[in-house]
């Protein structure tokens, strides 16, 4: 039964991202409606200009991308068959923006995110040391944020942004699939193998300290 | 039924496991072979707390001169679209 409204400090707080609402807004934006468009700026300039400042190492880069990703979208807004979630195909704008660039710039003229893996993953676990238990209240948000971020940045960028969309930004592997355009297994692999790489970096900050200690005896 | 996992397989099946999509049978599978084995055990455990760390990770934002250059980028866009309509 439906209750009378009631107070439910409990409640979940409305997503931000809720789909209806996206797609409501995207319906809007098609009809000419800036303002929501803007909203949707917004909403997901941050993740993008996150992803791209990871996948291209530079923040004036990543800004014009940014900028360069959304414009696209909405010149070609008619041209979104909404077959996705906006966010996805914005995704998809800026990555491609992004690779463009970095092929022009020459600093990784064959860089692709369709490059073959090497599957070697029980080669790539070397550390075995046990973690503190709550490692990441040794260190402030910011020196918490540079490791984070400092280990995103040794990955290759496939994997960065497979691992980014992922487990960051917590969409499917569908999703990321599609905002690449790499095929599920390929994401699959790259994932695994991103987490397995982060996980070896952060261990060298986050291991417990005695283990360190019984290493030098 | 089946018999044990091998380290390797145990790494296969890893981001299925801490994604909870795994089966019910590989489920418990992973879970014998983390008991049995150390150094899986703390691969597991690791990169559990590897994905934890990140996921509550808010992005840093856009700086606002730039948000206020898209925006602004956007009206002159707009502007154009709706006189290549009117046209
Ligand atoms: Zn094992």
């Amino acid at each position: 039964m439906p209750q009378p409204e009631a107070p439910q400090p409990e409640a979940p707080q409305l997503e931000a991202a809720s789909p209806a609402d996206e797609t409501t807004l995207v319906h809007q934006a098609k009809a000419g409606d800036l303002a929501a468009f803007s909203e949707l700026v917004t909403r997901y300039e941050g993740k993008v200009f996150r992803l791209t400042r990871h996948i291209l190492n530079s923040r004036e880069d990543a800004e014009d991308v940014t900028q360069e990703a959304f414009l696209k979208a909405f010149t070609h807004l008619d041209g979104f068959q909404e077959n996705s979630r906006f966010y996805t195909w914005v995704v998809r704008i800026a990555v491609n923006e992004s690779l463009m660039r970095l092929r022009k710039s020459g600093r990784r003229p064959m860089v692709s995110l369709d490059e073959p893996v090497d599957t070697g993953e029980d080669e790539m676990v070397r550390e075995l040391a046990v973690w503190d238990e709550t490692p990441e209240q040794k260190y402030s948000q910011e020196e918490l944020r540079a490791i984070l971020d400092q280990a995103v940045d040794s990955l290759g960028p496939i994997y960065r942004a497979v691992f980014l969309l992922r487990d960051v930004d917590e969409l499917s592997t569908e999703e990321t699939a599609n905002a690449l355009d790499l095929s599920i297994p390929a994401v699959k692999s790259r994932l695994l193998r991103a987490r397995l790489q982060l996980r070896e970096i952060l261990t060298q900050h986050f291991k417990r300290k005695g283990d360190d200690i019984l290493a030098y005896l | 039924m089946t018999s044990l996992l091998t380290c390797k397989e145990f790494l296969g099946w890893l981001n299925e496991y801490l994604d909870e999509t795994a089966a019910a049978e590989i489920r418990s599978l992973v879970e014998s072979h983390i008991s049995t084995c150390p150094n899986c055990w703390v691969i597991h455990d690791t990169t559990k707390k590897t994905l934890q760390v990140y996921k509550g990770m808010e992005p840093q934002l856009l700086p606002p001169e730039i948000h206020n250059r898209i925006l602004s980028l956007l009206e002159k866009a707009a502007l154009e679209k709706r006189a290549a309509q009117s046209d």
